[in-house]
């Protein structure tokens, strides 16, 4: 299976992504330059984290219109896999991609630390090693996090079970949701209306391996590679 | 053709947490400055453009505010003037 890795001027986790899928995975990555009009026959796309064209304006809102995303928007509607890691996920939202916008974290700061995820539907592309609930380690790196979206899209994404993590802090019920971020919900990463099309804040690429510090990151990669390869 | 500039305000809609106006509220109190009631933090963009006339520019201007420079789930956008240059 090949995953093509989008790199744009000042993304910086393009790397990071390959060896998750070619030293981890164990499957084919090739990166693709942003001014491409040819995804290559990538059968997933990874929008990777990173500083698109140094966040102006607003992080992502220029990226969404780099050569490739044409390509990305059309693959997406194709019903093929496209990933949105932290930069990823603004861009994604940026190019209507995916509901909602990733406002500046509430606390205004930067925020770079492990937190905890909780799975909240392991039925997904992108979830089904999972289970329902579990708790993972995954870091965070991000100044301009805050999911936000009006209250009927939030009713739909929760109705529709798109919320796929959320912030948690202590144990995992719904008492305990906590955004580092200021995240409305606590909603730390989504899927689109069919399910192919996911935008996250956290990086599970960078938690692959346990002398990362979590290995919680694999199955994720391993769930898109087992439904696609399917 | 002729030339003007737009200037336009861009700012986080009403009812959604704004860390940063915030931020420079409690600044103001700190300073003193005890009948600030609230502030908000946008951006300010001024375009240089030619159009035909007046209507045009600010037209024009309106449609990249809706396309780019305004993110429409979450900011407002006003065109604040058009000056002829």
């Amino acid at each position: 299976m090949r995953f093509g890795i989008v790199t744009f001027p000042g993304s910086n986790c393009d790397y990071d992504a390959y060896q998750a899928v070619v030293e981890q995975l164990g499957e084919e990555a090739i990166y693709l330059w942003h001014k491409d009009h040819d995804l290559q026959g990538s059968d997933v796309v990874i929008l990777p984290g990173g500083f698109s064209y140094g966040d102006y304006l607003r992080a992502g809102a220029i990226a969404r219109f780099s050569p490739i995303m044409r390509e990305v928007a059309a693959q997406a509607d194709r019903g093929a896999p496209v990933i949105g890691i932290c930069n990823g996920f603004q861009i994604a939202c940026e190019a209507g991609l995916l509901p909602g916008a990733l406002l500046r974290n509430a606390s205004l700061k930067y925020i770079c630390e492990l937190v905890r995820l909780r799975v909240e539907n392991a039925d997904t592309l992108f979830t089904n090693r999972y289970e329902r609930g579990q708790l993972l380690s995954v870091p965070i790196a991000h100044g301009d996090g805050r999911y936000t979206a009006d209250e009927e899209t939030l009713a739909r994404l929760e109705g529709e079970g798109r919320v796929v993590f959320r912030y948690v802090s202590g144990p995992g019920d719904a008492d305990e949701w906590w955004s580092p971020n200021g995240s409305m919900r606590a909603i730390a990463g989504i899927v689109n209306e069919g399910g192919n099309v996911l935008g996250m804040m956290p990086h599970p690429e960078r938690v692959v391996d346990p002398l990362l510090g979590s290995p919680d990151g694999l199955a994720f990669f391993e769930s898109v590679l087992a439904r696609v390869a399917a | 053709m002729n030339r003007f500039r737009v200037a336009v305000h861009i700012t986080p809609r009403r009812g959604i947490l704004d860390p940063q106006g915030k931020a420079v509220t409690d600044a103001l109190h700190t300073l003193g400055f005890q009948a600030v009631n609230d502030v908000h933090v946008g951006r300010h963009i001024i375009v240089e453009m030619n159009a035909a006339d007046r209507q045009a520019a600010e037209r024009s201007t309106r449609d990249m505010c809706e396309r780019l420079l305004a993110n429409p789930v979450t900011e407002d956008f006003e065109i604040a003037s058009v000056n002829n240059l």
